[in-house]
């Protein structure tokens, strides 16, 4: 009997003896489900590559009919939102630094006298192009209405001008990235994404290691404070840290040739809230996990969203309501507007502060907890 | 209060959930005692010790360690207090220097890097000192979880198990050690299953199912007993022992090699029922009852509160 060669009484053991261990680990098993829910309600739900109603900015200088004809039209496009008019070009470059709206559109002085003379006055759309994918629908959209626009105003006297493409000249810049190079966008991006993915998994690692190991019981055996023992194995990691921001950085310089815009050293004292933050997140997961692959999978099921509603992979802007709230929990979301902000769009502190302050106070907030769970007993 | 008592605690208690390990303990040990902590699997020694050490909070007693209240002063407690783990809790994939390094740092010891060298020394370990821990075998790991649990130069060790799995030889050596340590005026807490280790001990403490069921010199604990013990040799020993077991006044029949030691506390009891068995082809003697005797006879009698 022992000498078949596939035994299925044997094989039904192995089956058997799964299942058993299986229902013990609940996480894991609720893992196993939960993940793909994850990936269903994502995919399914929050992700759209043709994202709408993306935040405009309007300066309008001139107040006459075909320009309001014009503007309505954009916005019936459904690619723009008019979130605000803005009174000066300072104004509505700072609004694109700070990514708060995707275009201007300019409507310059003398528009309707330009355009009852015939003489095919300029409109300038400016965009935020770091994200290409974000902005190529919509400019498209922009352009297949220029013909359509003012076809009601152009009447009469003005009808000559209908349908063609001569009575209005579209300017767009493309600001940013103005070749629309996806690699300008996606390698600084991956900074965050790199820090995200080893720093909370690493630290997870990290206190449920000495758990798995029976060390933590010599460790709290020692006279030492939670605060002591979570710094002290923070720290090292920060410093590995700064070694893949290092790495991204000359890839991208030598590799990619993205443009480094801004002040690196902005760029570093960034990384290192949001270094904290994640490795804050490690710690806290491993104050709750019980081993190393809890840890794994907790780290991951922080990591799925992350990625997911960051913007890192898919347009921000395209997803619904509820999934950008969601995403702006995320210090990665944050992250990855101060970095490419930094290096392609040349920000200083001043645009990127706001989303800098919900890195740390994503930090505090895990560390506290991380420190409160932290058990100085075995109880 | 005594301030020659290193550890002088009363009503300690601790319970998980519905099941109380350890129940009402109380325990004085002398400075410079080695007290030997007996009981069998799970009755509550490791979770005794780690109430004294601060790595478990007590529902309830009171008491001091070393002089320091035993839950307010955990802090100063752990200073002087070196513990060691049932399991190897260093790190295996540092080296023997490099864990006592750490240790000695974790404990601000002065002059770390002359304590380290010392204590590495003082256990014939300093031609291993480049060695991983997890490449020690179980007798070496024992030797280096004692040197550092002791660099700190504590006055309490509380030793959990510390001979489980280690040979007969590195064991005795282990034992000289800490008679040595007790002689200099280090107090030791040790939890053990082996009965040759508790008759090293100075004293002893004999818990079974979370309560304190003996405690005193070896003799002492003998004697409370009250039990008496005949051994026998002969045929079919196997069945003797069942007969045996079914009489009145007969407690236990337990088989030793070639003999039997059957034991009771009733003494006349027990002369009655086995003066049928006296026959010729059995050679009965009347024995000094074993400290392995006495503690599986203690057992049987307590009631298991952790049945149910």
């Amino acid at each position: 009997m022992s000498a078949r060669v596939f035994s299925v009484s044997r094989f039904w053991a192995i089956v058997v003896k799964e299942f058993a261990q299986m229902r013990r680990d609940r996480l894991t098993f609720a893992m196993m489900l939960g993940v793909p829910i994850m990936q269903l309600v994502l995919f399914g739900f929050a992700i759209n590559s043709d994202p709408k109603h993306l935040p405009t900015a309007v300066l309008l200088a001139d107040h006459g009919p075909p320009g309001r004809a014009l503007l309505h039209a954009i916005q019936n496009s459904r690619y723009f939102d008019f979130v605000r008019q803005v009174r000066t070009e300072e104004e509505a470059h700072t609004m694109l630094a700070r990514g708060e709206v995707q275009f201007v559109v300019n409507i310059p002085e003398n528009f309707t006298r330009d355009l009852c003379r015939g003489d095919r006055p300029a409109i300038l759309v400016e965009a935020d192009a770091t994200d290409p994918a974000a902005t190529g629908n919509a400019m498209a959209a922009l352009r297949a209405l220029m013909h359509t626009a003012l076809q009601h105003d152009l009447k009469g006297p003005l009808s000559f001008l209908a349908g063609t493409e001569d009575a209005i000249d579209l300017r767009v810049h493309a600001r940013y990235n103005p070749e629309g190079i996806t690699a300008y966008h996606i390698v600084p991006g991956l900074m965050g994404v790199v820090l995200t993915m080893t720093m909370v998994m690493i630290t997870g690692l990290a206190i449920t290691r000495e758990r798995e190991r029976g060390t933590m019981e010599n460790l709290l055996s020692m006279p030492t404070r939670p605060l002591e023992v979570l710094v002290g194995k923070i720290v090292p990691y920060i410093l590995v840290g700064y070694i893949q921001i290092a790495l991204i950085l000359i890839a991208a310089r030598l590799l990619f040739h993205v443009p480094l815009m801004g002040n690196l050293l902005l760029l570093l004292a960034a990384a290192l809230v949001f270094i904290a933050a994640n490795l804050a997140m490690g710690i806290t997961f491993s104050t709750v996990a019980s081993n190393q692959l809890q840890a794994m999978q907790m780290a991951f099921f922080f990591f799925l969203p992350s990625l997911m509603l960051s913007g890192f992979m898919f347009p921000f802007r395209g997803m619904p309501a509820w999934a950008q709230a969601l995403g702006e929990l995320f210090p990665l979301t944050h992250f990855l507007r101060i970095v490419r902000g930094i290096l392609l769009k040349g920000n200083g502190l001043g645009e990127v502060a706001l989303q800098l302050w919900q890195i740390a106070l994503f930090a505090a907030l895990a560390l506290t907890i991380g420190v409160k769970r932290y058990r100085r007993t075995l109880d | 209060m005594p301030t020659d008592l290193a550890i002088d605690v009363r009503g300690m208690t601790k319970r998980f959930g519905e099941l109380t390990a350890v129940d009402q303990i109380d325990l004085q040990v002398r400075a410079g005692e080695i007290c030997g902590f007996l009981g069998p699997n799970g009755s509550g020694k490791t979770t005794f010790i780690r109430m004294l050490c601060g790595l478990l909070r007590p529902d309830a007693g009171r008491g001091t360690c070393l002089g320091h209240d035993v839950i307010a002063g955990s802090e100063a407690i752990k200073r002087q207090v070196g513990y060691m783990t049932q399991r190897f809790s260093f790190y295996e994939d540092l080296s023997l220097f490099e864990n006592l390094d750490f240790v000695a740092r974790m404990y601000a010891v002065p002059n770390r890097r002359a304590a380290v060298c010392e204590s590495l020394e003082r256990l014939g370990l300093a031609e291993r000192q480049r060695q991983l821990a997890g490449q020690l075998s179980g007798g070496w790991k024992q030797r280096l979880a004692l040197a550092a649990c002791m660099i700190h130069s504590p006055k309490l060790l509380l030793l959990d198990e510390p001979t489980a799995g280690v040979d007969p030889k590195a064991r005795r050596e282990f034992w000289e050690q800490i008679h040595q340590l007790a002689g200099q005026g280090l107090t030791f807490l040790i939890a053990t299953h082996y009965m040759d280790e508790a008759e090293r001990c100075h004293r002893l403490a004999y818990i079974g199912y979370g309560k304190l069921l003996a405690h005193g010199t070896v003799a002492e604990v003998v004697a409370q007993a009250k039990l008496t013990t005949w051994s026998v040799r002969g045929p079919n020993l196997l069945q003797l022992a069942e007969a045996l077991r079914r009489m009145p006044g007969v407690k236990h029949a337990v088989a030793f090699g070639n003999t039997l030691h059957v034991s009771g506390d009733d003494a006349a009891a027990l002369d009655r029922s086995i003066a049928a068995f006296r026959t010729e082809a059995y050679h009965w003697e009347r024995i000094e009852s074993g400290l392995e005797d006495v503690f599986i006879h203690l057992i049987e009698r307590s009631p298991d509160n952790f049945a149910s």
